[in-house]
């Protein structure tokens, strides 16, 4: 990485306390987001996604916590941060686009006084001039007759314009980070491509790093540059993304991108992983994969393995350990 | 399986010219203090298809289109607002009447939500073994080894008829929901979008499934989805529907290759694939409109970048173009290959 990361995760954990004991939803998380770059995130559920993007917002559900590791943004340590200060950096330095377009909207305010607020707050603006803002903002998301649509309500508008929305409000106060947590998902495909063509040109033009979480493999394939492969709350793949798709290099990546029905070729059977995720409370000691993997070896049963570097990508597997190799 | 699948010889199913209407008009009173007239949303206005023997036959859509009224509407779920569903010959109606049951056990279906579809208070045995008690007469015993061989059949455990729905992931539910329709021997399985609610690993396994037991069983699929690439996967003919029509219906090489309607190709050139780097897009604009109020002439034509005069006056019927049989004026014509 020849700039200095914008975000930087390093090790990062995440706790649950239960009554049963504590959960490690996030185990030893790392990873870095340059300057104008998109990092996709995929995994299936309850692979921690999400939790990696809700810590670094610093939006995470009690009782879950921060119980180890640091986040970075430009330099300055963020996850230490108090609710006053961090409400500061959330909406001016890290914008946030959600699954659900109709929660993440206040229903009892225009659009256009949702927007201005937030300028408002991050920026030195008047009311007057943030409202001009708040509709080219508006209109640059490609809804058309901004004018008029910025008195409306979230309720006056579909489900791709009100994502469109969120997205001219997570880009408001020009932050350098936007995380965007499954944000077509609740969309059609003709709206999700889109959407998709939308954030990608917005923080392009904005010059906005993305960290784009999802589980559709396609929309990371047309969006990302680098994607991070997780799994029971670790990362265990992370490199370029054209090399992740077309030469995974952990086991579970390959059966991943093998298990993703595709139109182009025609496979008489999918590429099956056998099994299902661990459940947080019987996460198997040394690799959390080690139970459904084809290439188990007795090492992978015993000894945990880090992101070592593997082909053209970084993956946490045993196989690519060279010292096992010589 | 090749092209002469767009016309099957003795179809499983008939589907001819059937619509689903629902009132949604408001109550009486306010209808008539305020002169407001009824409303009738056509969720289902006017499709027809077959599925042959054996076949799978796919349903793809945006949300809204109706696929899932039609999925209700043939296993009986839904009356008929117009035209006829036939079932090995037999018109469905037939299910509601005395001596009907045995046409409703040929007919099953499996739901969208693995987690909605099974009662939480039930115990896997009595689920799988409900159906048995309606259409079969057999003993407890036997039921009992019914479900056991079922549950072998979906890769499940013998053992797991004791446990609670709860004590099993969304996929092993969905196999559960699976063996629950097979419990009767059906000839049609109705799919409601069985694995949009999975992860993509777990989608992989019961797509397997699907197709394994269609081979060893000879069974006859309706699939639903909105999801191109796994329809690409499983079906054999595939019919694409938008705002409760069928615009397009043709086998699946011919489909992807060469769809022909304007709005399976945007739909094709929409989804964003695992390949489709750098892939050329058409901008596709516009939303799916209110059912409520759909345009005149071809509903499609406000999005379409093929529309005239006459798309937006007179509404299109199917014609055959090609291995495709395409509800457009603009292909009738010729206008666009």
């Amino acid at each position: 990485m020849p700039m200095e990361p914008l975000l930087e995760v390093r090790n990062l954990s995440v706790a649950f306390p239960t009554r049963r004991g504590t959960l490690k939803a996030l185990n030893e998380v790392s990873f870095s987001i340059a300057p104008g770059e998109i990092l996709g995130v995929v995994g299936e559920s309850g692979a921690g996604k999400s939790l990696t993007g809700a810590s670094i917002i610093g939006l995470l559900e009690p009782p879950g916590r921060i119980s180890g590791g640091e986040i970075y943004l430009s330099g300055r340590r963020i996850d230490n941060l108090s609710d006053e200060e961090m409400r500061r950096v959330r909406g001016r330095e890290i914008g946030a686009v959600f699954q659900d377009p109709l929660t993440s909207l206040n229903p009892l305010y225009t659009v256009g006084h949702q927007l201005a607020e937030t300028i408002v707050t991050h920026l030195d603006m008047s009311w007057a001039q943030a409202r001009t803002r708040a509709i080219e903002l508006l209109a640059s998301t490609g809804i058309p007759a901004a004018k008029e649509r910025i008195d409306h309500y979230p309720h006056q508008f579909s489900g791709g314009m009100r994502q469109r929305v969120v997205i001219a409000l997570a880009l408001a106060a020009e932050p350098k980070l936007v995380v965007a947590d499954e944000p077509t998902t609740a969309l059609d495909v003709s709206i999700q491509a889109q959407i998709i063509e939308l954030l990608k040109k917005l923080c392009r033009e904005h010059g906005a790093s993305v960290m784009l979480i999802t589980h559709d493999m396609g929309v990371i394939a047309e969006t990302a540059d680098r994607v991070a492969v997780m799994y029971a709350g670790r990362v265990v793949e992370i490199g370029p993304v054209s090399e992740v798709i077309h030469h995974p290099n952990h086991p579970y990546s390959s059966g991943l991108m093998g298990s993703i029905p595709t139109l182009d070729a025609h496979v008489e059977r999918l590429v099956q992983i056998d099994g299902s995720m661990p459940r947080l409370t019987a996460i198997p000691t040394g690799c959390a994969f080690n139970p459904r993997c084809v290439s188990r070896m007795p090492r992978c049963t015993r000894e945990r393995p880090e992101l070592m570097p593997a082909g053209a990508t970084r993956a946490a597997c045993w196989l690519h350990d060279n010292a096992e190799l010589a | 399986m090749t092209t002469d699948l767009s016309k099957p010889e003795a179809p499983l199913i008939r589907v001819e010219d059937a619509a689903r209407w629902f009132d949604v008009s408001p109550p009486w009173l306010e209808r008539v203090l305020m002169r407001r007239p009824r409303i009738d949303l056509r969720a289902v206005d006017g499709i027809t298809f077959d599925i042959g023997r054996g076949e799978t036959f796919a349903l793809v859509g945006e949300s809204g289109c109706g696929k899932s009224t039609v999925a209700r509407m043939l296993v009986g779920l839904y009356g008929l607002t117009r035209g006829r569903i036939l079932f090995d010959g037999e018109p469905l109606e037939k299910m509601s009447q005395p001596g009907g049951r045995a046409l409703r056990r040929r007919l099953q279906m499996i739901f969208q939500d693995p987690y909605a579809s099974l009662n939480p208070r039930w115990r896997v045995g009595r689920i799988i073994a409900e159906p048995l008690l309606t259409h079969t007469p057999m003993t407890a015993p036997e039921r009992v080894a019914r479900v056991s061989e079922l549950l072998l059949q979906v890769g499940l455990d013998p053992a797991d008829q004791n446990r609670f729905p709860h004590q099993f992931s969304g996929g092993q539910r969905q196999r559960i929901s699976i063996a629950r329709a097979l419990a009767v021997q059906p000839d049609l399985l109705v799919c409601d979008e069985p694995t949009s609610a999975l992860d993509v690993s777990v989608q992989a396994q019961v797509l397997n499934l699907m197709k394994d037991l269609q081979r060893r069983l000879g069974l006859t699929y309706l699939f639903i989805s909105h999801n191109l690439a796994v329809v690409h996967h499983v079906a054999d003919r595939v019919g694409v529907m938008y705002l409760g029509r069928i615009v397009e219906v043709a086998s699946r090489d011919a489909l992807f290759s060469q769809p022909r309607h304007p709005y399976t190709r945007m739909l094709l050139e929409a989804i964003p694939d695992l390949h489709g780097n750098g892939k050329s897009r058409t901008r596709v604009a516009g939303e799916v409109p209110n059912p409520l109020n759909p345009p005149p002439g071809c509903t499609f034509h406000p999005r379409c970048p093929h529309a005239n005069e006459r798309c937006r006056t007179e509404a299109p019927l199917p014609i055959q173009a090609g291995l495709s049989v395409v509800t457009c004026h603009a292909v009738e014509e010729g206008r666009i290959a």
